[in-house]
């Protein structure tokens, strides 16, 4: 008996037909479609400070969706990616400021030199398990900043640099800081579906095969070592942007931007945010921009109270981070409406 | 003193500090498989501890004990409340709890205490009262210190019925079970033993660091590197790397000009990737647990 007797149609039957029940939310494309129009909506109907914390939120997202890349779909932990935000937020500042380059070229240049940094990285990284890259990452981030003073004449040392961001064209008629935020959107859009089609692409199912079981990917003929580094590179690439953005959009860089604390609340936002989810680094995004912001009135220590606390409530109750409460909600609601 | 033996003197005592902490990383990691990013954080909450005794107006070798055992106590809590739900978690589960300590525990103090930088005294008296002497002096005072508690754990640990539970333990959780030893316990304990150690660091290197909730963090980095270098087991070759670490970056921040006093913290970063680069052995003798 062929499958098409069997089920009444021509090809084997996947997902809801077949009897998964894990692809539970009815209207994945709606719900995809009223969230890119509310998107592009936000800055003209927020107030400047909302949009420029939603700025935020996407440049920090593309900074998680490269820093999932690693952690998520290569199985390794980085407690260094500040170090790369930090490269690409020096490039615009010098490119653009002392060297006189144009505002489209800060991009690219900073995506290349983070990738590069991430492949000379990653190719001793790779040669470490588990707890020792993340020992290894620490102490890159903690080297940064002293770096950043030491270099000063370039840095302009613990002073910081003041940057200028691309103002929006003439035609538009929109503010800078909308037409930043639309900027940013963009862009976050493109990494979004780039990282979308390398997961679907042989390398991403490379890198699920090695992350899954490394000695049976090995025996399939993946190169483990060629991955990792790759992953590691492309990861950095994305926090080269997502700092070249960040510079963009601050204003201002200083070596005090990217301490230890920056990398280090990273992989934790990673972690809440759901670091095997696509939309893990949107969440783990809101979680970095709004909990402090909520928290920075009752004082200076209590951000960081709310944030320790509510890392280790989410490891210890909610292994999946944030995406996975939220798809465990997103299959209450369905069931429901009645689909069961 | 020459100005060489002084600088030499003073590696050795900031290295002692920092064998003290890779110790404490190192019994947390033998007891319960994880490395403890927050270890500083904890070290510089019994650093507190000990501030406020001694503001209180205790004498300085009175609130050493009490701080330890305050200590001691609080790591066994943070097992029993935290670490226990996480146990045999993923790595990356692992990082994250400890990662989500680091945050918390640095707000905490910097709640209680706030972040303002306050002095810390100095524990051993200007004896030999005369200029560099009286550092040369305070630096022998912490490797004397960090000695005595070295040989204290080395006792424990070998002549002693409770160190010969906590090998056991170590050595296989599951038949230490069958035996009749409460294993959650002496896993609590191991943290315990693990934040007084560090306590010890905290209030050693307070003086020369002074007092605020950010003081471990590069603490941390040097003691990360001395574990390392002892593969996260040895602690005989992890204190040896601290007290390297220490003279090392102590010489390399005087006398070699490119260096200077900012590029300092680069030294431990040198020295694990070094280390985890040339021998493969080092990196394969990696966690098991």
């Amino acid at each position: 008996m062929n499958i098409a007797e069997r089920t009444g149609r021509r090809r084997l039957a996947v997902g809801w037909e077949a009897g998964d029940r894990r692809q539970v939310w009815p209207w994945p494309r709606l719900t995809l479609a009223v969230l890119a129009v509310a998107a592009c909506a936000v800055p003209f109907l927020l107030n400047p400070y909302r949009v420029f914390q939603l700025t935020m939120v996407l440049v920090y997202g593309v900074a998680l969706l490269g820093l999932n890349l690693v952690v998520g779909q290569s199985g390794q932990i980085s407690l260094g990616h500040g170090a790369f935000l930090a490269l690409g937020a020096y490039v615009p500042a010098v490119a653009t400021g002392p060297l006189g380059l144009p505002h489209p070229v800060a991009l690219p240049l900073s995506a290349l030199l983070a990738f590069g940094l991430g492949l000379a990285l990653g190719l001793p990284a790779l040669r470490l398990r588990g707890v020792y890259l993340a020992v290894v990452t620490l102490a890159i981030a903690v080297v940064v900043p002293p770096v950043i003073k030491r270099f000063g004449a370039v840095t302009g040392g613990s002073m910081g640099l003041s940057v200028s961001a691309p103002s929006a064209p003439s035609w538009s008629g929109l503010a800078d800081d909308q037409w930043l935020y639309l900027l940013v959107l963009a862009v976050a859009a493109v990494a979004f579906a780039a990282v979308r089609n390398l997961l679907g692409s042989r390398a991403g199912r490379a890198l699920a095969a090695i992350r899954e079981n490394p000695e049976a990917a090995e025996v399939l003929g993946v190169r483990i070592a060629a991955h990792r580094t790759l992953v590691f590179a492309w990861s950095a690439m994305y926090a080269g942007v997502a700092g070249t953005l960040y510079a963009w959009v601050v204003g201002f860089v200083s070596p005090d931007s990217f301490t230890v604390t920056l990398s280090i609340v990273l992989l934790a936002a990673a972690v809440v945010g759901g670091p095997d989810s696509p939309a893990g680094p949107l969440l783990g995004a809101i979680f970095m921009t709004f909990v402090p912001a909520a928290a920075q009135g009752a004082g200076d220590a209590v951000p960081g109270l709310v944030s320790g606390l509510v890392i280790i409530l989410v490891v210890c109750a909610a292994p999946a981070g944030l995406a996975g409460l939220l798809r465990m909600a997103a299959g209450a609601v369905a069931r429901r409406l009645g689909r069961e | 003193m020459s100005d060489l033996l002084l600088q030499v003197v003073q590696g050795l005592s900031l290295g002692a500090v920092y064998a003290g902490l890779a110790l404490a990383l190192v019994l947390v990691h033998r007891f319960t498989g994880i490395v403890n990013f927050a270890q500083g954080e904890l070290a510089m909450l019994s650093t507190y501890v000990a501030w406020q005794l001694l503001d209180a107006g205790m004498p300085f070798w009175a609130a050493l004990p009490v701080t330890l055992a305050v200590s001691v106590a609080g790591g066994m809590l943070v097992e029993r409340l935290v670490i226990r739900r996480v146990e045999g978690g993923g790595e990356l589960t692992l990082v994250a709890v400890t990662v989500g300590l680091l945050i918390f525990v640095n707000a905490a103090a910097g709640l209680v205490w706030s972040f303002a930088v306050r002095s810390f005294p100095n524990p051993f008296p200007a004896a030999l009262g005369f200029g560099s002497a009286q550092s040369g002096f305070s630096a022998l005072g912490v490797l004397g210190v960090v000695a005595v508690v070295m040989l204290a754990l080395y006792v424990l640990f070998r002549h002693t019925g409770a160190g010969l539970i906590m090998r056991a333990v170590v050595a296989d959780p599951v038949s230490a079970r069958l035996a009749g030893i409460r294993v959650g316990r002496v896993l609590g304990l191991g943290w315990g033993l693990a934040a007084g150690v560090g306590a010890v660091a905290g209030v050693l290197v307070a003086p020369l660091l002074f007092l605020e909730p950010n003081m471990m963090g590069g603490v941390l980095v040097y003691a990360l590197a001395a574990a390392v270098l002892g593969a996260f087991r040895d602690p005989v070759v992890t204190v040896a790397a601290g007290l390297g670490l220490g003279v090392a970056e102590t010489l390399a921040g005087t006398y070699v000009g490119f260096v200077g006093a900012d590029l300092k913290v680069a030294v431990p970063l040198l020295v694990i990737v070094a280390v985890l680069l040339l021998p493969r052995r080092a990196a394969e003798t990696a966690p098991e647990r």
